[in-house]
């Protein structure tokens, strides 16, 4: 099991051909309170670097963006029942969505935890 | 000048503690080719309020006041009598000119007033939520067809024969530009369309009026419910804003959308605008309005107040990814009809909505038995469609002569078309006395 | 030792029960501050404040519609309602009653000859679509204001159609795209925007099918002209830009800006919503603007009616000027016209179901004639002289973003906050409580945190003395560390903060009768 992130502060953890992807911790804190999510429904396409979900606390909309290319599996219903879970558990229970991966050479070009948080250091 | 409080010696020592030698000096970034040496040219110099009074009045006396003679127009746009109280509420100070209510702690007036414009409006309508107030009833139907566009993913609509003119170009008009597409249906002055035929799995939405723009009134219930089993959504348009005080609200026939002209209630005809467009929709929809949204939450100390809530879908937070890109709304307009349907009440609102009806009935016998005139409607509310032995356009122009605003020339809204149909609309401001010289008038004329 | 009981109590005695634990007082009231419920709490059935005519007894002749069973609207009698709104109103603030520092929102006094200019009959109680031989004088008002608004801004046309400024907008870039379209050139995809933008114009640009494309500020807080030029291509349909931008600053480089846009063969459009700072003084097609919305409801004194209704025209140069929408009044044989249709012209389209916002037409046309070329020139001048002396008397305690002179408003930026605990946010929540409303925040987004002050031509010195001073000591009181004072703001409005996350988490968005409130509660 690996687990990656990207620029925009996705990350995504590996399990066999399906990975699960989230907003990172320092992501929702930068966010504020999330009010609201929308999902990809399951079977959708997702091309690497597009828009895949949304986010949104009071003030802000973000969009979430897929890290890698592949094709929706699941998406996590009970954020959105209750999107405060991207702020209590933004790397566990408030996940986004499940994608079957369609080419995992595309992981290596991500960060891993180490060079995810010089980024972070980095540039904020 | 009286709306400038700065005194010659304010300017002087403001000028010192900003260390500029004069105003114009402030203006050194402007490029000096574009600076004007002194006041602009070609317009008049400043005036007192009675040299204003004078000459806007003298305008104002060139037109010819609905009020003043008897007034049969619709077509949109509706002449009723709204209460002193109306009006003396909106020119308060506090609600005339406040700004927009993103201060909530300030703005508690207007957030409740929104609060409580929503709740009548989605009364009114039959429908789960309604927003803060777009622009017009046109503008209104032109944003249920985009926000159809993003539910159902298609990108085309179809619009009835029925639905005013207007509505259908300023429709058309950002179909063109926004790119989607917009089938608009030929009128159809005695209905008989087909609409369902037209749905495909391309179809985001079909647009119906009720009473359509002659003046019929129609059950979409089954039209809603075969739209929405392919997949669509059926958009319901209403002009006249007071028929839902009578009639079975869009709400109970399942539509998805309801786009609305609220310029029945507590605003007058001001020859256009501004009016107050009213737009409602089935909870689930919610996300997907436009507009502003007032919400119910709590203070700091856990007292009930408003909010302007679910902003993240308007223009100043998703800027290039908005739902619309809406900015201002009708806010007063609303306020006006907000108070008017306070007034009115359950009791007062079925009063006035039976009288319009009742008055509409004894015009149209009153017109059919006028020599060559045919009603063509069978079920109208307050509103109908007559059919002339002459071009309509040139009898309205001859009953203005003799002081009567006898309805709306079908071919003013459809030029080259119709020439033979007049609308005619009335409502609780016309008196027998004036349906009987509508009549007479148009017996005259017809001779 | 004697005691005097007679009299007003010296202190609160110990006792002193609070019965509302936040006024004190029984009824949640505070003096003149009287707590008010919803409309629909109010309902008592079959009372209303309307009497009314008999209904005539006809047939009813709804066709297969049945009538409705009910609304469920709330009956009142005419004195419940007027305290209603009354005290409604008394919870909000507004121009008549305060100063309002909004920047790039120009709230400025709303003359009452307005108000009653555009009450006249012959002006409110005017149907549109009457022949038009009984409306001349309503045209002759439309023809008045379009020759003041062009010679303002030295364009060659005007629609009056567009409801608002974002409405104008729309109108604008629709126009753009129809003269694009008109010469073949479909390969124009993308409009350039500036970071400092209003919302309003990438959304508009984007609503339209275009693209948006960033352009960087320079240093100095204006469009960077390089990075401009080099965007610049035969993909660019056009460009958006406010002037004054919306850091309170006047594009330096304006005509050069519209010499390369032009060049690449693009148009130039302006967002007017800064007008006010050099209406009189400058005219738009004098720096080769060619499209441009003005917002009557800011430059010309409309009210803004807590959120609309505006009136957002727009003045278009000779090369854009056939592509207008439906209506518009032209000079016939008879008097003034009214062109509805567009038929074989290059008109493209209609923007609402009638001829524009009247009413808004008449106050704005009554401000201008009251005012005249002589007293607009002053009120311009006076509105930057405002904005210099606001920024000269707090740039000391606050950080000014940019070198003046500004404009018509000034920008401040939140590093005078660094380290204080305290944000922008609260800075504006406890300027409420010293009788002020906030200035804009956090926009534009240029800069961190932003204050943006536009204190306009219509507040006397003495207004902005007393807010420089309450502003100054709030900035002192920031940087002396007293965050709670902060937090807490404000304290002496009928609401204090809100919580707007649990109002976005689940909507509340109209009232619902108690019973299916229990019923829904109870699932």
């Amino acid at each position: 099991m690996t687990k990656k992130f990207t620029k925009d502060h996705e990350w995504v953890q590996v399990d066999g051909d399906v990975a699960t992807i989230g907003v990172t911790d320092f992501a929702q804190s930068q966010l504020g309170d999330v009010v609201f999510v929308e999902l990809p429904e399951a079977g959708r396409e997702l091309a690497q670097g597009k828009e895949a979900a949304v986010v949104e606390s009071v003030k802000a909309a973000s969009d979430v963006y897929a890290p890698v290319s592949g094709t929706v599996v699941e998406a996590n219903q009970a954020l959105v029942d209750d999107p405060s879970m991207v702020n209590s558990a933004a790397e566990g229970e408030g996940w986004f969505f499940k994608i079957q991966l369609k080419d995992a050479s595309e992981l290596d070009a991500l960060m891993d935890e180490a060079a995810y948080k010089a980024f972070v250091e980095e540039s904020h | 000048m009286r709306y400038l409080p700065l005194t010659e010696a304010d300017r002087q020592s403001m000028l010192e503690a900003v260390r500029a030698t004069s105003v114009e000096d402030l203006f050194r970034d402007v490029p000096k080719s574009a600076r004007l040496a002194g006041p602009i040219g070609g317009l008049p110099n400043h005036m007192g309020e009675l040299e204003v009074e004078r000459l806007l009045g003298s305008m104002a006396a060139k037109n010819m006041p609905a009020g003043s003679v008897p007034s049969f127009l619709g077509a949109g746009a509706y002449r009723h009598h709204v209460p002193a109280t109306v009006d003396h509420l909106v020119q308060r100070g506090e609600f005339l000119t406040a700004y927009t209510p993103y201060q909530p702690e300030v703005s508690q007036g207007t957030l409740q007033v929104l609060f409580e414009f929503q709740t009548q409006v989605a009364l009114l309508t039959g429908m789960d939520v309604a927003n803060a107030s777009m622009y017009d009833g046109a503008t209104s139907c032109a944003e249920a067809v985009m926000m159809a566009n993003r539910i159902t993913r298609r990108k085309k609509a179809i619009l009835s024969g029925g639905l005013h003119p207007h509505y259908r170009d300023v429709t058309t008009t950002d179909a063109r530009f926004i790119g989607f597409e917009a089938v608009a249906l030929p009128a159809a002055p005695t209905g008989g369309e087909d609409l369902l035929a037209l749905v495909d799995d391309k179809t985001a939405c079909v647009v119906v009026q009720n009473p359509d723009v002659f003046g019929h009134v129609r059950d979409y219930t089954d039209l809603a419910a075969a739209c929405q089993a392919k997949g669509a959504l059926l958009i319901v348009v209403v002009t006249e804003a007071l028929s839902l005080g009578l009639l079975t609200p869009p709400g109970d026939m399942g539509a998805d959308i309801v786009a609305a002209e609220g310029q029945s209630f507590g605003n007058a005809l001001n020859f256009g605008g501004p009016y107050v467009g009213l737009f409602t929709v089935k909870d689930k929809y919610v996300r997907q309005m436009p507009g502003r949204l007032c919400g119910e939450t709590v203070d700091a100390d856990g007292r009930r107040g408003f909010v302007l809530t679910l902003s993240t879908r308007e223009q100043h937070i998703r800027r290039e990814k908005a739902t619309s890109n809406i900015c201002t709304n009708s806010g007063l307009c609303a306020l006006a009809f907000s108070i008017h349907v306070s007034l009115l009440g359950e009791a007062g609102i079925t009063q006035l909505a039976q009288l319009n009806h009742a008055k509409a009935v004894q015009m149209a016998d009153k017109l059919a038995a006028v020599p060559g005139v045919e009603v063509l409607n069978d079920g109208f509310f307050n509103e109908f469609t007559a059919k002339l032995p002459k071009p309509a356009a040139a009898v309205v122009e001859e009953l203005a002569k003799r002081r009567i605003l006898g309805g709306v020339p079908v071919s003013r809204l459809y030029p080259g078309e119709m020439e033979d149909l007049l609308l005619v609309a009335v409502t609780e401001t016309n008196t027998d006395a004036d349906m009987d010289a509508f009549a007479a008038a148009l017996t005259e004329v017809l001779a | 030792m004697s005691m005097n009981n007679q009299g007003r109590p010296s202190a609160i005695p110990a006792g002193a029960v609070s019965f509302d634990g936040v006024t004190g007082t029984v009824t949640g009231n505070r003096g003149l501050q009287i707590e008010e419920p919803l409309i629909f709490e109010q309902d008592s059935a079959g009372r209303t404040g309307v009497d009314l005519p008999d209904v005539p007894k006809v047939a009813s002749r709804l066709g297969a519609v049945k009538p409705r069973a009910k609304v469920g609207l709330p009956g009142l009698a005419e004195p419940q309602v007027v305290r209603h709104y009354t005290r409604l109103s008394q919870k909000n603030y507004a121009i008549d009653s305060g100063f309002y520092p909004l920047g790039s929102c120009t709230m400025k006094h709303n003359p009452r000859l307005n108000e009653k200019m555009a009450r006249l009959p012959g002006f409110s109680d005017v149907h549109p679509l009457q022949p038009v031989s009984t409306v001349q004088g309503a045209l002759e008002l439309m023809d008045q204001l379009a020759h003041w608004l062009k010679t303002l801004t030295g364009m060659a046309a005007v629609t009056l159609a567009p409801a608002a400024g974002a409405h104008g907008e729309m109108c604008g870039i629709m126009a753009i795209r129809a003269a694009h379209e008109a010469k073949g050139d479909s390969g124009r995809t993308k409009i350039l925007v500036p970071e400092s933008a209003h919302g309003t114009n990438p959304a508009t640009a984007a609503a339209c099918g275009y693209s948006v494309d960033s352009i960087p500020a320079t240093a100095d807080g204006r469009v960077d002209l390089e990075a401009l030029k080099a965007k610049l291509g035969p993909d660019v349909a056009g460009l958006m830009l406010t002037n004054p931008n919306t850091c309170g600053l006047f594009e330096r480089d304006i005509v050069e800006i519209a010499d390369a846009v032009h060049e690449a063969g693009g148009y130039f459009y302006c967002d007017g919503a800064n007008f006010n700072a050099i209406v009189g003084r400058v005219r738009p097609a004098d720096l080769g603007i060619d499209v441009m919305h003005i917002n009557l409801h800011k430059t010309f004194s409309t009210p803004h009616g807590g959120g609309g209704p505006g009136s957002g025209p727009v003045v278009f140069a000779e090369s854009l000027a056939p592509y207008i929408p439906v209506p518009y009044v032209t000079h016939g044989k008879d008097g003034f016209a009214l062109v509805e249709n567009a038929g074989d012209g290059l008109a493209f389209g209609r923007m609402k179901a009638f001829h524009g916002q009247m009413g808004m037409f008449v106050r704005a046309l009554s401000y201008m004639l009251s005012h005249g070329a002589d007293g607009l020139w002053q009120a311009s001048g006076d509105a930057v002289l405002n904005a210099n002396y606001v920024m000269a008397r707090l740039e000391d305690m606050m950080t000014a973003s940019f070198e003046g002179p500004c404009m018509h408003e000034c920008l401040f930026d939140d590093r005078f906050l660094k380290g204080t605990g305290v944000t922008t946010l609260d800075m504006a929540k406890a300027l409420i409580d010293e009788g002020f409303h906030p200035m804009t925040m956090y926009f534009p987004l240029v800069v961190h945190g932003a204050l943006l002050i536009e204190p306009t031509e219509t507040e006397s010195k003495a207004s902005l003395d007393q807010f420089v001073e309450a502003l100054r000591a709030l900035a002192e009181r920031a940087k002396s560390g007293d965050v709670a004072y902060f937090q807490a703001a404000p304290r002496l409005t009928p609401r204090r903060r809100l919580d707007e996350t649990a109002a976005a988490r689940k909507p509340v968005l109209r009232w619902t009768p108690p019973v299916v409130a229990e019923a829904v509660a109870a699932e």
